[in-house]
């Protein structure tokens, strides 16, 4: 027995087992959080049945509850009893909780609802309930009565589903052209106001403020405000236009409310669609999850603006720190004399990788924004102030701080690439006359790059899901605009912007309705996770075609 | 062992220059070296070399390893810069120049002497832009004397008729003695004066090995060749004039034919005929 355990240990095989193990709990791990956020969060774009419960709590009479089942919970008895004081009910061994999402926020008092299954007396799906997803308030469910256009009654009862939906297609024909005033001429032309404003005060500051001078930007402003009172008169018109029609809804509690079509997102019978429609829906609301701006402080709406910050941060992130990364290495490891000031310059940046990443933050928006971005403004930026310009958290001050937290990851794998160089590569190219400048412009740094794209792999990984010290230097709840438009010069570097990751923490922690959030908060996740994988793939693949050009190392 | 073991298989007649006996009093000389000596540290691994290399001729360096020889070759292109706490002192003329004078232009150096390593070092690159290299450098841009200078090189390295078809795939797809006449094709792009052939067949099948040995021959019309090998059949076969270093010295120097059939010294005769190295 003793023997057959030793020659079992000595053969290795249990160093196998543990490897295999220790590989596959990994794997596991890994596979396990993905299918969780996955499942949490994709359920959320899922168009569910909408019940008609009739439920007796007790207290009062019976009431009908109108929503959808988010959640079925066992509690234990024992704190059903204290809670609710009461007997058990007879032949139940256990008791089950249901949370209803029951919507109708500006109606009832909350819209989320825990219920005892019990207590249920009847439940049907009727296939007329009505969902509507509102730009305000949150979900509505209910009954349509009837549509109006101006307070005149147009339709009742069946037909009104017909003309809700076609005077519907209207609104959102609406919509989007207000929506391309609002967002596109509206906001050009502020931003030419602005700027016009600027220049006014620069010419101040500079003591050119001649007459000749001030009048032509007044022409310019005049031009701005005629285009200005044009726009928002058909801005005006069209938003009569879109308030022109409403609808009446009967809600679970027998309250008519009506609902003006502009404030709808989009009106569901959800009880009436088959599997392929909701497939068609699911699809629907997933891309508008990610090309939509978020609503209803982030608990609705989409996350487009994060996933563009979050994916712009990390791009600019990676211009800056790539440069700056090999510049560092190729001096450490091709011109510096090897000695003790070397090593302990390397035992610096390998160290520095381990500074917890919020002192970055802290460094960055001492250094980079209040510094930095304060001589900016004092010296290009005088006319703005006191309102800071650069001297402000900002986009390049957040990709910049993260730029130097990545920085080391660069420069070690660069180091190490450059070390793999053959030495007799290096003496080809000197004996045919090149100097050193040349021969690591034309053959070693070349031959390098798949080294420094792994080291890019690595601090993208790294950068992207980094929250903390963004917070510090750049990332917001909500901004107003993207970092990109189409307003000179197109790349406004010191705005504000959001994050992904920022947004999981916000939406999570910060939000006012739990429930609400809480689908979004893993369905966030997912997206980022997804938007990190996506930028690595794509970094992966070009150094894979890198290393196919410049396979020689592998021969060498 | 006797001389017609030593040169097995090769043809007498196109090895030595049209059968007349080499005597070094007659030769153009192209490199001068003055007693030269060099160290690494401490430590000394040439004491004091003086040697004529005559002009448009072969010659050989052979020896044990770790004699010397390699290292000698490197100084004539200053390829010993790069090595860390290098010592050299005397002097090398080249065409009357001293090539450690500290007005020397290193790379102006190394244009004029050429390189060839014993294990090939294409770049990672394609064939034309490998061969191209060293005119690249000098800022050459137009196409047609790139194309011009490349076909020549190729054909006058022996490999243009295997890669005309490709010459813009990449170097590291061709074999080991095909990659070797490129990286000779390279070194002679820039027209350089003297080559510099570091045991250019050591890692080449014994095929390969003939093709450069007689490319060898072909190319001393133009350049003057110096040549380190191992192996003494090698360059009984190719050089005109051989050099035999041991322990960093250099023991005998003299016209190829004579110094295999005829040493003058002991420890050359013991090394050519197999007792030591």
């Amino acid at each position: 027995m003793m023997n057959e355990f030793k020659s079992w240990w000595q053969s290795g095989t249990p160093w196998v087992w543990l490897n295999a193990g220790a590989v596959s709990i990994s794997l596991l791990l890994v596979l396990g959080i993905l299918g969780m956020i996955m499942v949490k969060g994709m359920g959320h774009f899922w168009v569910a049945d909408v019940y008609e419960m009739q439920y007796s709590d007790g207290k009062s009479a019976q009431r009908v509850i109108i929503g959808e089942l988010v959640e079925k919970a066992e509690i234990p008895l024992k704190m059903y009893k204290e809670v609710e004081a009461k007997k058990l009910p007879e032949g139940l061994d256990k008791i089950e909780r249901w949370l209803i999402k029951s919507g109708n926020r500006d109606q009832a008092s909350a819209d989320f609802q825990w219920i005892y299954a019990h207590k249920i007396d009847a439940q049907k799906t009727p296939e007329n309930l009505i969902k509507l997803e509102r730009l305000e308030w949150g979900n509505f469910y209910g009954y349509l009565k009837n549509v109006q256009e101006n307070g005149k009654l147009i339709a009742e009862n069946d037909e009104a589903w017909s003309e809700l939906n076609k005077r519907f297609e209207r609104v959102l024909v609406l919509r989007e052209e207000l929506e391309e005033l609002e967002k596109g001429r509206i906001s050009s032309i502020n931003y030419g106001l602005e700027r016009i404003r600027l220049q006014k005060r620069k010419l101040v500051l500079d003591k050119e403020d001649s007459a000749e001078n001030l009048k032509r930007l007044d022409d310019e402003a005049k031009a701005y405000n005629v285009e200005y009172d044009v726009v928002i008169k058909r801005l005006n018109h069209l938003r009569e236009e879109i308030q022109r029609d409403r609808a009446t809804f009967t809600t679970d509690n027998g309250k008519e409310v009506i609902i003006s079509l502009h404030m709808m997102v989009s009106i569901l019978k959800p009880n009436q669609m088959g599997v392929m429609t909701k497939l068609g829906h699911y699809a629907y609301n997933f891309y508008h999850f990610i090309f939509d701006a978020p609503r209803e402080a982030n608990t609705e709406g989409g996350v487009f603006p994060a996933i563009f910050g979050t994916v712009m941060m990390v791009m600019l992130m990676s211009v800056l720190v790539t440069p700056f990364g090999v510049v560092a290495a190729v001096y450490l490891r091709e011109y510096a004399k090897q000695g003790v000031v070397i090593r302990l310059i390397r035992i610096a940046v390998n160290n520095l990788a381990g500074v917890p990443s919020i002192v970055y933050g802290v460094f960055g928006l001492g250094f980079f924004v209040y510094f930095l971005g304060g001589n900016l403004d004092q010296l290009f930026y005088p006319e703005a102030l006191p309102a800071p310009t650069f001297g402000t958290p900002g986009l390049i001050w957040a990709a910049l701080t993260l730029a130097l937290l990545t920085v080391p990851v660069v420069i070690v794998s660069t180091e190490e690439g450059l070390a793999r160089i053959p030495i007799n590569l290096r003496e080809g190219s000197l004996a045919l006359g090149a100097t050193k400048a040349e021969t690591l412009w034309r053959v070693i740094l070349p031959m390098s790059s798949p080294a420094i794209m792994t080291g890019l792999i690595l601090a993208v990984a790294r950068a992207a899901g980094e929250v903390a010290p963004l917070m510090l230097v750049g990332v917001v709840k909500l901004a107003p605009e993207l970092p990109l438009d189409d307003n000179f010069p197109f790349l406004h570097m010191e705005r504000k912007f959001m994050h992904l990751g920022f947004h999981i923490y916000d939406v999570g922690f910060q939000s006012p309705n739990v429930e609400a959030a809480r689908p979004l908060v893993y369905a966030t996740a997912f997206l980022l996770v997804l938007v990190i994988v996506l930028l690595n793939l794509s970094a992966i693949m070009l150094r894979n075609r890198l290393r196919e050009k410049y396979k020689a190392l592998d021969a060498g | 062992m006797s001389k017609e073991v030593l040169t097995h298989g090769i043809d007498r007649s196109i090895l030595s220059s049209g059968g007349q006996a080499m005597k070094l009093e007659n030769e153009d000389i192209c490199i001068n070296v003055n007693d030269l000596k060099l160290s690494y540290g401490e430590k000394e691994a040439l004491h004091g070399i003086n040697l004529p290399i005559p002009r448009k001729r072969v010659t050989a360096f052979i020896g044990p390893s770790g004699c010397g020889k390699s290292t000698l070759l490197r100084c004539f292109n200053r390829m010993n810069d790069l090595v860390d706490k290098v010592k050299i002192d005397g002097e090398i003329q080249i065409d009357g120049e001293n090539i450690y004078h500290p007005d020397i232009d290193v790379s102006a150096l190394r244009r004029r002497v050429g390189m060839v390593f014993q294990r090939p070092n294409p770049f990672p690159k394609s064939i034309y832009e490998n061969v191209a290299y060293g005119l690249r450098l000098q800022g050459i841009k137009q196409r047609h004397i790139l194309d011009e200078a490349v076909e020549q090189s190729l054909k006058g390295a022996a490999l243009w008729n295997e890669v005309k078809d490709r010459l813009h795939e990449s170097a590291l797809g061709l074999s080991g003695g095909q990659q070797q006449r490129l990286v000779i094709a390279r070194a002679i792009a820039i027209k350089p004066e003297v080559l510099l052939l570091d045991e250019p067949a050591s890692a080449l099948d014994p095929i390969s090995t003939l093709k450069i040995e007689e490319l060898i021959y072909e190319l001393k019309s133009e350049y003057t060749i110096v040549i380190v090998t191992h192996n003494m059949q090698q360059a009984a076969r190719v050089s005109d004039y051989t050099a035999f270093m041991y322990m960093g010295d250099l023991i005998e120097f003299g016209a190829t034919d004579s110094l295999f059939t005829n040493p003058t010294e002991k420890q050359t005769e013991d090394y050519i005929t197999g007792r030591y190295g």
